[in-house]
């Protein structure tokens, strides 16, 4: 299938005083119409970076060193602002993590929501309310007519998430990009906003990108999943190439680290703290947190290994000369309790 | 239920905060206990009066009413209940008096008036005296949710660490250095950190600080407000681990305050459930998440998303909504015992209902 958004190759570098930040370091992937492509990692691995140059809403010291993002064939990195601006919130949308502070609290909701239709589809102040309160019907806000005319701290923080949402809709979008959107919700109005998105996208053939380092949301929304760390895509796959057959290090440590329902066994934590992108350490970063990284790990960067049409990961326990390791024990148990539960649940 | 296992009771505890008019009702009487080197968690979602609980249990609110006992002792309680109870006695007595047709029946309206206010305003000035005394809370300990915030940048680890030492009476500055340096190495810090100030740390390490701080007094209870949900996922499970070795080795019991059911199933002994105020169910942690009866539990679990996307794309999950779920119009609901050390906030028809459901 031909891919909405791809991107290749991107990097990105911050200068600060202390030096120049290498934030993202070369990372491609794509994604289809109705298709959700989740990025995980912990902060710092250039996840929030990468869905930022893609809108091209960087930060005024951040560089674009190379690479190309190609949304239906043209190359956004080439455009001029003017172009951009007219696919930013047109074809390309984002909703950010904290609603509350990506709403303006002294401006009527109905207001937010038709300044952009008002602005860029050039309605009229009656028809753009009239989508207005379509949409907030549409992203399950109840009596619209009279939300309309409240300001966002009139909201509960699901219901403004909602609004951030319908917002991001106005113009009618292809990608959506989500940016940790549930990380400040509770854990019922979080599965509401992840049923929700899920929904719109099948509704609209939305094309999401979806940011976030919760597993379990990652499972619950992902089609695809890149893994991030210290800027570069460690491993890609289908959501179930990732928590059924992961393949690198980082992967396994990220499944381990975190409990689920049945862990009782100490958790396996990652030692360590991710490595200063002032000076990226040679070779695989992950190597000096990694209990299984090798001599090469330390000299020489791992290419994306295949390991079949929709899985790679770029670790070196995939060469053919490797030795043979299988995943840590919390996490191939936690795969066959979870086999066997559902066993259960189809039986 | 042995009672001298009880470290910590709470009694109809409520915390209300003035809001305009109204009141808000932030934890509306709830009861409940810790012991000995228990982890006790408490979830719900956010706004539910968990961390109010928190706070008021180590004296950062003062209760508006309802008591908590540390050991058996009273260390802090408010003073509506009683001032309820007067005021109620005295509208008793004056109906009493409309209504009374002999003297003899008037003194005893007046013995019984006089009885109860005396009690109760005694209560209030045993309150008040408890209040004004400078509370010893090095017993218990607290972490804080902000590794960030809740440290003071101007000060370094040593003096962050040692302050507690210091304000307990410590003026030996060798006692002083070798405890902090035993502390620091104690939750994986350096003696060299002893010297830097907090912002030369990561989140992680920050929160090892916070931890050093709080474990320096020995304290018999900690209480954790959502101490890992500002970390990165890959620091977390280290947070999580120290702590667990921390209990294990000084047996301290913990208040657990966090939203991802996941870590609290993991890490307590037995678990609250909050909801608007309200302790709606506690239970051991299995049997909470093996049979959770009340109907916002049996939601809230729904909800938990696990890293199985086979499971994720089938996961149903039930929606609780108060006003349809109960029918309080008959009975008032009340926490009740459904099975040994199974709580449950219901009315005596659901009652029955768990009974026979715990009895299957």
């Amino acid at each position: 299938m031909e891919p909405k958004l791809s991107v290749k190759d991107l990097c990105v570098s911050f200068r600060t005083e202390a030096g120049k930040v290498q934030a993202v370091r070369g990372v491609s992937f794509d994604v289809a119409k109705g298709e959700t492509l989740a990025i995980v990692g912990e902060s710092g691995s250039g996840k929030s970076v990468t869905s930022k140059a893609i809108l091209g809403i960087l930060a005024g010291n951040a560089r674009v060193e190379r690479g190309e993002i190609v949304y239906d064939g043209n190359d956004l990195l080439g455009m001029s602002e003017r172009e951009l601006c007219r696919l930013r919130g047109n074809k390309l949308a984002m909703v950010f993590q904290d609603p509350l502070s990506s709403l303006d609290p002294i401006v009527k909701v109905g207001k937010q929501l038709t300044e952009a239709m008002i602005l860029k589809n050039k309605l009229s102040k009656k028809e753009a309310k009239e989508r207005a309160l379509k949409l907030m019907d549409e992203v399950g806000i109840p009596d619209p007519r009279r939300r309309y005319e409240q300001y966002p701290f009139e909201f509960s923080g699901g219901m403004r998430q909602r609004i951030v949402i319908a917002i991001a809709l106005a113009a009618d979008p292809d990608v959506l990009i989500c940016d940790e959107p549930t990380t400040a919700l509770d854990v019922t109005i979080q599965a509401q906003i992840l049923e929700l998105i899920d929904r719109l996208k099948r509704e609209r053939q939305l094309s999401v990108i979806f940011i976030t380092h919760d597993l379990g949301v990652v499972a619950n929304v992902a089609d695809r999943v890149a893994v991030m760390y210290a800027g570069k895509i460690v491993e890609i796959g289908t959501a179930e190439d990732i928590f059924y057959r992961a393949a690198h290090p980082y992967t396994w440590a990220l499944l381990a680290s975190m409990p689920d329902l049945d862990t009782s066994d100490a958790l396996e934590a990652i030692p360590c703290t991710p490595p200063n992108m002032i000076t990226p350490p040679p070779g695989d970063a992950f190597a000096p947190r990694n209990r299984y990284a090798m001599q090469i790990d330390y000299e020489m960067e791992p290419p994306m290994f295949k390991i079949s049409d929709t899985h790679s990961a770029a670790t070196w326990l995939l060469h053919p000369d490797a030795p043979k390791v299988s995943p840590p024990r919390a996490v191939l148990d936690r795969i066959e309790r979870m086999r066997k539960s559902r066993g259960d649940e189809d039986g | 239920m042995d009672n001298d296992d009880i470290l910590l009771r709470a009694e109809h505890l409520c915390k209300y905060f003035k809001s305009g008019k109204n009141e808000l009702h932030a934890v509306d009487d709830i009861s409940f206990y810790i012991k000995r080197g228990e982890v006790f968690g408490l979830v719900g979602e956010s706004g539910c009066g968990k961390t109010t609980a928190g706070r008021t249990v180590i004296g950062l609110y003062e209760p508006t009413s309802g008591e908590i006992y540390l050991d058996g002792v009273l260390i802090a309680a408010g003073t509506r209940s009683h001032r309820e109870a007067m005021k109620h006695a005295r509208i008793q007595y004056r109906e009493g008096l409309a209504a009374a047709k002999s003297d003899a029946e008037r003194r005893k309206l007046k013995e019984t008036l006089s009885g109860t206010l005396t009690e109760n305003s005694k209560a209030i000035r045993n309150i008040e005296r408890l209040s004004r005394q400078k509370r010893d809370t090095s017993r218990i300990q607290m972490i804080f949710q902000d590794p960030v915030a809740s440290l003071d940048p101007r000060m370094t680890v040593r003096e962050i660490v040692a302050e507690g030492l210091i304000i307990k009476g410590e003026r030996d500055r060798k006692v002083i250095d070798r405890r902090v340096y035993e502390t620091l190495e104690l939750v994986g810090l350096l003696p060299e950190h002893a010297a830097r100030y907090p912002h030369e740390f990561s989140g992680g390490q920050r929160q090892r600080i916070g931890i050093a701080r709080a474990i320096i007094m020995e304290p018999e209870l900690i209480i954790a407000d959502e101490p890992i949900s500002a970390l990165d996922v890959s620091i977390q499970a280290q947070v999580i681990n120290l702590l667990n070795d921390l209990r294990r080795r000084f047996k301290m019991a913990i208040m657990f305050i966090a939203h991802d059911l996941s870590v609290v199933k993991y890490f307590s002994d037995r678990i609250g459930v909050m909801y608007f105020g309200k302790l709606v169910e506690t239970a051991p942690s299995d049997e909470l998440f093996r049979n959770p009866l009340h109907p916002y539990t049996r939601s809230l679990l729904s909800a938990i998303p696990l890293p199985d996307p086979i499971y994720e794309k089938k996961r149903r999950r039930v929606i609780y909504d108060p006003r349809t779920a109960h029918d309080y119009s008959k009975d008032t609901p009340t926490l009740r015992e459904a099975a040994e050390g199974h709580f449950v906030m219901c009315d005596l028809a659901e009652y029955e209902r768990y009974r026979r459901i715990m009895n299957e």
